[in-house]
């Protein structure tokens, strides 16, 4: 009677959300082919610079929202200043290139290592504020970031910005949006970044950051460090931003302190609250949408800004969680070796009984 | 010798004195309950056992060891641990995920074994999910195992506090209230599973109103009425103490 009852319930659960997890589990080996396939072919499909040059953009900005999404979604902090960090990035390793000629791979590196140090620096004495005073300081540390690039002339050469910034080269072969190269980088680290924070997400540290979010004296209970955790989301939050903004610099070819404003800062924050809070999927989907959409008309352009403050107070107001924010409806994922233990002892006990 | 010593410890909150110079002791295995009217200071007494408040004065003595004013962090690691009396589960995440942050303390692997996903990091992930299963099996929650910690009615999430308590691996239980909100069936099967992780070697302290669970199920009880310790010793003994009697039936008359 019982386990009928539950079953019916089960049954009553099963929505929309259900269905579309299920089929996308079930077919997910053919579906990321056929998403593989895609990615790969576009470049050569479409053969057109601009639209190109979109993609790359939209794959930057959602590695720029899987790094917010870490302090945000996963740890519950926000940060309104993220901007600076892909400001430290894009300039350390854009400078490293100009002047010391380093390639794209050592200077994106080192770039990622100096915003990591930022992170820390900034995650420490930020560790007793939340809420509001937290979103004001990293606001702060945005404009800090934006003043040292314009007056550091003699290191940043101040507002006339770093001209010149060399593409990336493999083995002496230039990687560029002509020969689709950038586009296949984009790729790569897109797929590198969005896999370290799947990891990230689904292990003992996801768990502690979701720990924190939810009731932080809670997780001290449990033992959680949150000192530890708090400043762990800021770097790996800063090192994310940091490889995207190196592409970036990379793609435009010219930076300068007006390249990474408070408006940078909203519009990753925008991704992240409209794609899903939390989520790895929502990410892809918030960048393409804020992204593509000032490109398809000019007009646009001009009143984004307005568009996205609209499209933050309409989803704050109707969908808090995000367009694809959903909890999972799928039951949780046990590995085989856990199911087979688990077979097991319901063996065991059949046995007792008898 | 008592795993568990206090001697005299007080807290002031500004002008009241929430616990005053109240002390007992717990050994190895026991069931010790705290009873008292509200508002006498029992919760305090576990939030300074935990950690989460510093005591003004006196001392715990943990395994021998003084934990007083330690962080709560290291207290839970030297093996105490604690469910609340005012819910707080991680609601947004899933029941067998709650027993998993539960076992944080006792997972071993390192940041880049979960970014590489080892070897290690996989048996042991799989250790701490078996774990998990057992301990909601143990406790009757293994069904709703999926279901998200905020969908779960009252009892169970009580139940699922005590299993995260298990799950770090401590082994003195404080539990305050655990039984609040639950119907007379619910609090009886609740009362059998205390006493079998009794029977399993865990020392349990318990704050309880329900008097027929804390008659049926303490070894010992001590009595604190404003603070300060009124009574302690047996059930019975605590059953037909005059002034006992007399701190409740004073809190009663005073709030009706
Ligand atoms: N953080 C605090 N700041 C100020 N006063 C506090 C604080 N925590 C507890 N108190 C006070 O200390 C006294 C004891 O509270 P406590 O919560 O320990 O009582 P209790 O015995 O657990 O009561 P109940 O049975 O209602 O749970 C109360 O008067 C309460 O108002
Ligand atoms: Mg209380």
């Amino acid at each position: 009677m019982d386990k009928k009852q539950h079953d019916a319930n089960a049954n009553k659960k099963k929505n929309m959300v259900y269905y579309i997890e299920y089929y996308v589990d079930k077919y997910k080996i053919p579906l990321a082919a056929v998403t593989a396939v895609l990615l790969i072919v576009l470049p050569q499909v479409v053969s057109n610079q601009y639209i190109v040059t979109t993609a790359v953009k939209i794959g930057i900005y959602i590695m720029l929202a899987l790094g917010l999404n870490i302090l945000v979604g996963y740890t519950g902090l926000v940060s309104l200043g993220h901007a600076g960090f892909v400001a430290i990035g894009a300039y350390t390793a854009s400078l490293l290139a100009t002047r010391l000629g380093l390639n794209f791979f050592g200077s994106i590196i080192i770039g990622m290592v100096v915003a990591g140090l930022a992170g820390l620096l900034l995650g420490l004495p930020t560790l007793r504020l939340s809420g509001t005073y937290l979103s004001i300081v990293t606001l702060g540390f945005g404009e800090i970031v934006k003043t040292i690039a314009m007056n550091w002339d003699p290191v940043t050469n101040g507002t006339l910005g770093v001209k010149n910034i060399p593409a990336p080269s493999i083995f002496g072969y230039k990687l560029t949006i002509a020969n689709n190269g950038l586009y296949y980088l984009m790729l790569v680290m897109l797929l590198l970044i969005a896999l370290f924070c799947y990891a990230v997400y689904k292990s003992r540290t996801g768990r502690a950051f979701l720990a924190i979010k939810t009731d932080e004296m809670a997780g001290i209970m449990m033992g959680i460090n949150v000192t530890y955790y708090k400043v762990l989301a800021f770097v790996l939050s800063a090192v994310i931003s940091a490889a995207a903004g190196a592409l970036y610099a990379t793609l435009i070819g010219y930076i300068d302190p007006n390249t990474f404003t408070f408006d940078v800062s909203t519009l990753i924050l925008s991704i992240v609250i409209l794609g899903g809070m939390g989520t790895i999927r929502g990410m892809f989907l918030g960048a393409a949408i804020l992204i593509s959409f000032p490109e398809v008309s000019r007009s646009l352009m001009d009143y984004r800004f307005v568009v996205y403050g609209l499209i933050l107070v309409i989803m704050m107001r109707f969908r808090p969680q995000g367009l694809l924010g959903w909890k999972s409806q799928m039951p949780y994922r046990l590995s085989k070796y856990v199911k087979g233990r688990l077979e097991e002892t319901k063996q065991d006990s059949s046995v007792v009984k008898q | 010798m008592a795993i568990l010593q206090v001697t005299g410890i007080t807290k002031r909150f500004g002008g009241i004195v929430a616990v005053d110079k109240v002390g007992f002791e717990v050994n190895k295995g026991e069931i010790v309950s705290i009873i008292g009217p509200n508002g006498a200071g029992k919760t305090t007494i576990f939030n300074m056992l935990t950690g989460v408040y510093t005591i003004d004065e006196g001392e715990i003595i943990f395994d021998g060891k003084p934990i007083h004013n330690h962080k709560p962090q290291d207290i839970v690691k030297a093996g105490i641990s604690r469910t609340f009396q005012n819910i707080r589960l991680f609601q947004d995440l899933r029941v067998v995920e709650n027993v998993l942050v539960g076992t944080h303390i006792k997972t071993n692997y390192s940041f880049l074994d979960s970014v590489l996903r080892t070897g290690r990091f996989r048996k042991e992930e799989d250790e701490k999910v078996f774990e998990a299963i057992q301990i909601l099996k143990s406790i009757g929650l293994d069904d709703r195992r999926d279901d998200y910690a905020q969908n779960l009615p009252y009892g169970d999430q009580r139940k699922l506090e005590i299993a995260r308590a298990i799950a770090t691996g401590a082994k003195v239980l404080l539990l305050d209230e655990p039984a609040a909100g639950m119907n007379p069936q619910e609090s009886a099967e609740l009362l059998q599973f205390i006493r079998s992780l009794q029977k399993q070697g865990y020392t349990i302290i318990l704050i309880e109103h329900d008097m027929s669970v804390v008659m049926n199920i303490s070894d010992r009880i001590y009595v604190i009425d404003h603070g300060k310790p009124i009574a302690h010793g047996l059930p019975a003994e605590i059953a037909n103490n005059p002034k006992v009697i007399e701190a409740y039936l004073g809190g009663v008359s005073a709030s009706a």
